[in-house]
């Protein structure tokens, strides 16, 4: 065994982390030119900040190109459904119930009669809106809450400790279920509030990590020393130095709560009719799959291909934001 | 050793009382259990009230969560509604949800581990690179897609093995619902076991080991493995308790009358005893395997000792 020569290799060796960025750590590795990260290659000479670096990283990878792209369409299409599919989701033909593909409605008909790619289309909209609310919800109040316990420690640190050590105890699912049941709504809040109540912990538990790290500095001991007060040197000089990690954990989160929407959506819990959700039609296509496999077969592609795309994202902005890495 | 399981012990105190008590909150709070046990039919006021006495449902919340505290660890769980003991409905479905739980696990450290070594020791050729992408493939297709997919192909379509489990749940009827538990999990070991491969195969340990003349496949188990399983045993270790709780998708889909099938049904019915009293098992699960994983890494390491 030498020592690694494929900077592919190094980069992906030195991964360290939590389990799940761990795990999530070397997708992009895969897709790094070989001859790419060499230091002090760059068309500028003059030092990049972290930002302007991560951006720079972030435009050679393939898999941050592919993915934005996914991401892009995905946005565009749930802001204006009718761009490429021009039916009413919720108009439907009992007549044509489950029937299969035919000219106009490439995706065939669900059990209702509606049509699969209109509905599918249509669906990307509730997906894509609960994962951007509810990672937004996550990472600020996980970030104020873990920031502000690690930059002021004390009884507050190791009250919000405790109390991330339960919100950890209950498992998600199932809180969702007890939570949402009662929930009568059939907007997209609930499920928006029930991510941000029980996934705001992980976010605090990095954020707070990042920000003891960040806090040891010798430049935030020279702002202290200068006379900097707690809220400028935590404005200034600790939260833009803490900020990365949060960042990359919450991009890798917005794709497993958009699967986390859907599977409650499924059990009966998360969105309810007439939103059209994929979720909703997955649950409803599942029990005729012995008949009409096709009604499965779109929404659930299209879920997943949306869930892999923002962790794709993820890992790529992982890869550029992490010094660590290089 | 053994102060630092007691100290484990109390810290788990809180802890255990935190997430019961949020569980319990959320149950009694949200819901009505005495609406619920009157379907849709409005109770008689007298009645309802003569029930809600005798359920304690008439206390302020925090009595009645100390009253179920009190009952509980006189091993009395309540009785669900339809007058059934929860402890009953419980030693049905716990050995159940247990035993799906262990064909996930084993199969994640089969497949995920042995494709992680596969994968972490050939890093970059084409079996490392397909690895990756089937196991960010797998994260991505949410658990109720596969499971109704494997069902309709293996259990419909090809006739392989029996698309529903039967009351009993024996353990060959289990593999096929204990893949698609396990699949998430299983791309999860086998991305960290490639990881912690891959960085360990440089190590001096390793070099020494080749170096003196071992045959490969020794230094492989015995040098190389055993200390990079400790991220992978972490994660099983968290595993576990999320596997228990989150096996309801797969236990709805291949009709299996587990834990999550249980809790399902109560909380569809508002049976809060019901909920209330499997979800605290589950929390309790989840605790301690947790500290049983603390203790694991001992043994895997008889470097680490606890003080």
């Amino acid at each position: 065994m030498s020592e690694p020569q494929d900077p592919r290799e190094a980069i992906a060796a030195t991964g360290t982390g939590g389990a799940m960025d761990l795990a999530l750590s070397e997708a992009t590795s895969l897709s790094v030119p070989p001859d790419g990260r060499s230091e002090g290659q760059g068309e500028d000479e003059k030092a990049r900040s972290l930002w302007s670096d991560a951006w720079h990283e972030l435009r050679r990878n393939p898999v941050f190109i592919v993915s934005a792209l996914l991401i892009a369409f995905l946005v565009v299409i749930s802001i204006w459904p009718s761009l490429i599919a021009s039916g009413n989701p919720l108009s439907c033909d009992l007549a044509k119930s489950q029937e299969g593909p035919a000219s106009g409605h490439p995706f065939g008909f669900d059990t209702q009669g509606c049509d699969v790619y209109t509905r599918t289309v249509h669906g990307a909209r509730a997906s894509v809106t609960v994962g951007v609310c509810a990672t937004l919800g996550v990472a600020l109040l996980g970030s104020v809450l873990g920031g502000l316990a690690g930059f002021y420690g004390g009884w507050w640190d190791a009250l919000l400790s405790r109390v991330t050590d339960i919100f950890f105890g209950i498992p998600v699912l199932l809180g969702g279920l007890v939570f949402l049941s009662v929930v009568t709504s059939t907007t997209i809040w609930p499920v928006v509030g029930f991510i941000v109540l029980l996934g705001w912990p992980q976010v605090a538990r990095i954020a707070r990590g990042a920000v003891l790290t960040a806090k040891q500095n010798d430049y935030v001991q020279a702002a202290r020393a200068l006379g900097a007060g707690n809220g400028r040197m935590l404005l200034r000089h600790v939260a833009p130095n803490a900020v990365a990690p949060v960042i990359v954990v919450a991009t890798i989160a917005l794709g497993t709560y958009i699967s986390l929407e859907a599977t409650l959506s499924f059990l009966g819990v998360g969105l309810r009719p007439p939103t059209v959700s994929w979720g909703i039609d997955i649950s409803a296509a599942a029990q005729h799959i012995r008949s009409a496999p096709h009604m499965l077969l779109w929404p659930a592609g299209a879920l997943s291909l949306t869930v892999l795309a923002f962790i794709m994202l993820g890992d790529a902005v992982r890869d550029a934001l992490d010094p660590k890495l290089r | 050793m053994g102060s630092y399981v007691i100290r484990r012990l109390l810290q788990m105190i809180p802890v255990f009382f935190g997430s019961t008590f949020l569980i319990f909150f959320m149950v009694y709070s949200l819901g009505d259990p005495v609406a619920a046990l009157f379907g849709d039919r409005a109770p008689d006021p007298a009645t309802a009230a003569r029930i809600r006495r005798e359920l304690y449902l008439d206390q302020p919340l925090w009595k009645q969560y100390l009253h179920y505290m009190g009952q509980l660890f006189q091993g009395d769980f309540g009785t669900a509604f339809n007058g059934q003991k929860v402890t009953e409905l419980m030693r049905d479905a716990y050995p159940v949800t247990l035993r799906l739980t262990l064909v996930a696990i084993v199969i994640e450290l089969l497949v995920g581990v042995t494709l992680g070594v596969f994968s972490g020791l050939k890093r970059g050729r084409l079996i490392d690179s397909s690895t990756l992408f089937a196991t960010l493939l797998v994260i991505s297709v949410p658990t109720f897609v596969t499971g109704y997919v494997l069902q309709y192909l293996l259990g419909v379509k090809w006739g392989i093995v029996r698309p529903t489990v039967s009351t009993d749940a024996p353990l060959n009827e289990l593999i096929l619902p204990g893949v698609v538990l396990a699949m998430v999990s299983l791309a999860y070991v086998t991305r960290l076991t490639r990881t912690s491969i891959a960085e360990n195969s440089r190590a001096d340990y390793v070099r020494t080991a080749v170096a003196k003349g071992l045959p490969r496949r020794r230094v492989i188990t015995r040098h190389l493995l055993r200390n990079s399983l400790i991220p992978v045993i972490t994660f099983i270790g968290t595993d576990i308790g999320a596997l228990m709780g989150g096996a309801i998708v797969t236990e709805t889909i291949f009709n299996i009358h587990g834990v999550g099938y249980q809790i399902y049904q109560g909380i569809l019915r508002n049976n809060a005893p019901t909920v209330v009293g499997f979800v605290t098992i589950l929390v309790i699960v989840f605790l301690l395997a947790n500290l049983v994983v603390d203790l694991l890494y001992a043994v895997l390491d008889p470097r680490i000792r606890y003080v």
